[in-house]
């Protein structure tokens, strides 16, 4: 589904990506993880062309979207992203919120919209917040009504950069069990987080980051319990 | 002391209309200035260099003159030039809605790259093109910095429109002026401009606080 090859990424002289190299198949569930400036979001970012990479490719669904002609609009389509900060349209209402993208840029109807986005706030568990704004919300209701807001475009994939990293730690739940709810329902999702207990029970996959290279990929279980560089022993000896 | 008002009272009526007649070119000058300005503005936030910089050098040429310069030039320089006899209406409009642009448009700027970037993120994360961004996301919530800023440009024109007297048009300011000479006395016919001028502006400034109101309260 996806696919990156020897991805870079400098901002100036910066080199903040450098030789990423690996792959999201259909249906999989990723969390990639590493110290904060290790070049987490960035990477997230490149994947639907927020940044843009110096060089290498990225394939989605067997399009290289670094190539110019390739219509960016119709990637990102596919691919929904959710945001640590939400960035909630805040003069809309939760409603309009979920409805506006569809029927902007996939032309859907409106009743068909506003019906598919009911399913999505029931499934999240805030149909009575249909028609509030957002800054009546709490933090981890927004970051719910984002998520609804990504899949009412229903994206083959789902991007989320640290969903619970802003949230008081009374609500990180709530939104983690949105998450898992999609992974159970077989979607395909990449996560940046620092919830390593998330990390364990619902990845297939950990990708460990550091210093803007990729230097663990494996299975959760052999991740967190035989880490096989000193740099992933030190971050977990950190974090956990 | 020696003030004398019975004198002004059979002017009123011709002072009075000095307002309407300030209130028309600030209006239509302002109206002018905020079509300008958003061009400008838009193309100030866009990525197009060459016309980038040409807006961006507009607006420092007119907001790094004074206004009576610029009058000036357009009252004087137009006729020299072209032979075209440039009415002081038509010179007045044309000064104040040009200078008015360059503020405007940098209000405008200023106002949409005041939006959290997330939002534009947010907008391209989910495919929305370009137009509808603007429209509807960005610009709504611009409109929020926006709006009480054009109200403050409003208020400082309708003060400066009274440099307008410079070039003989029948403004509120140049009408206080004929009746001074009119009748040999300066103060009262001043005076009574002056607050004729202090209410138009309170009427702006309670308005522009009813506008933010409004706006915050839609936070
Ligand atoms: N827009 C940007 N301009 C310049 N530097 C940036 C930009 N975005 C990120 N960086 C830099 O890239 C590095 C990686 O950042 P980021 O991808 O946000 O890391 P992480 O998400 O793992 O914390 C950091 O050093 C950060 O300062
Ligand atoms: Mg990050």
């Amino acid at each position: 589904m996806i696919k990156v090859e020897q991805l870079h990424k400098s901002f100036g002289e910066n080199e903040v990506l450098s030789d990423l190299n690996t792959s999201i198949e259909r249906g999989e569930v990723v969390t990639i993880i590493g110290p904060s400036g290790s070049g987490k979001s960035t990477f997230l970012r490149c994947l639907n062309l927020l940044e843009k990479p110096t060089s290498g490719h990225v394939f989605v669904n067997d399009t290289d979207i670094t190539n110019p002609k390739v219509d960016i609009l119709k990637v990102r389509e596919q691919i929904g992203m959710v945001f640590q900060h939400f960035h909630l349209f805040p003069h809309m209402t939760v409603l309009d919120n979920l409805t506006y993208a569809p029927m902007t840029v996939k032309g859907m109807k409106k009743d068909e919209a506003v019906r598919k986005a009911k399913d999505l706030l029931e499934r999240v568990g805030l149909s009575d917040k249909t028609n509030a704004y957002p800054n009546s919300l709490s933090g981890g209701q927004k970051q719910r009504v984002a998520i609804a807001r990504a899949l009412a475009m229903e994206p083959e994939l789902m991007l989320f950069d640290e969903p619970t990293s802003a949230l008081d730690p009374e609500m990180v739940k709530e939104v983690l069990d949105v998450i898992k709810d999609l992974a159970h329902s077989g979607m395909t999702l990449a996560v940046v987080t620092h919830e390593m207990g998330f990390a364990k029970e619902v990845a297939d996959r950990v990708v460990f980051m550091d210093q803007g290279k990729i230097v663990e990929e494996t299975q959760p279980k052999t991740f967190f319990d035989q880490p096989k560089t000193e740099r992933a022993q030190n971050f977990l000896d950190k974090v956990l | 002391m020696n003030l004398d008002f019975s004198q002004i009272v059979p002017y009123i009526p011709f002072m009075l209309e000095g307002v309407w007649v300030t209130l028309q070119f600030v209006i239509i000058s302002i109206i002018f200035g905020f079509i300008l300005g958003s061009l400008i503005a838009l193309v100030k936030i866009s990525d197009i260099k060459g016309f980038k910089f040409i807006a961006d050098a507009y607006t420092s040429v007119f907001r790094g003159t004074p206004l009576i310069l610029q009058l000036l030039l357009i009252y004087y320089a137009i006729p020299q030039l072209t032979g075209y006899d440039i009415s002081p209406f038509l010179s007045a409009i044309l000064t104040f809605g040009l200078n008015s642009s360059a503020y405007v448009s940098e209000i405008i700027r200023a106002g949409i790259q005041a939006v959290d970037k997330g939002q534009r993120e947010a907008a391209e994360a989910l495919g929305i093109p370009y137009r509808p961004m603007m429209l509807k996301i960005i610009l709504p919530q611009a409109m929020k910095n926006i709006l009480p800023a054009l109200m403050n440009e409003f208020i400082t024109l309708t003060k400066e429109s009274a440099i307008v007297s410079v070039i003989s048009y029948l403004d509120l300011m140049r009408r206080a002026q004929v009746v001074a000479s009119d009748i040999y006395r300066n103060f009262e016919p001043l005076l009574f401009v002056g607050v004729l001028y202090y209410i138009m502006v309170m009427i702006l400034t309670i308005a522009g606080k009813y506008v933010e109101k409004r706006m915050r309260a839609s936070d």
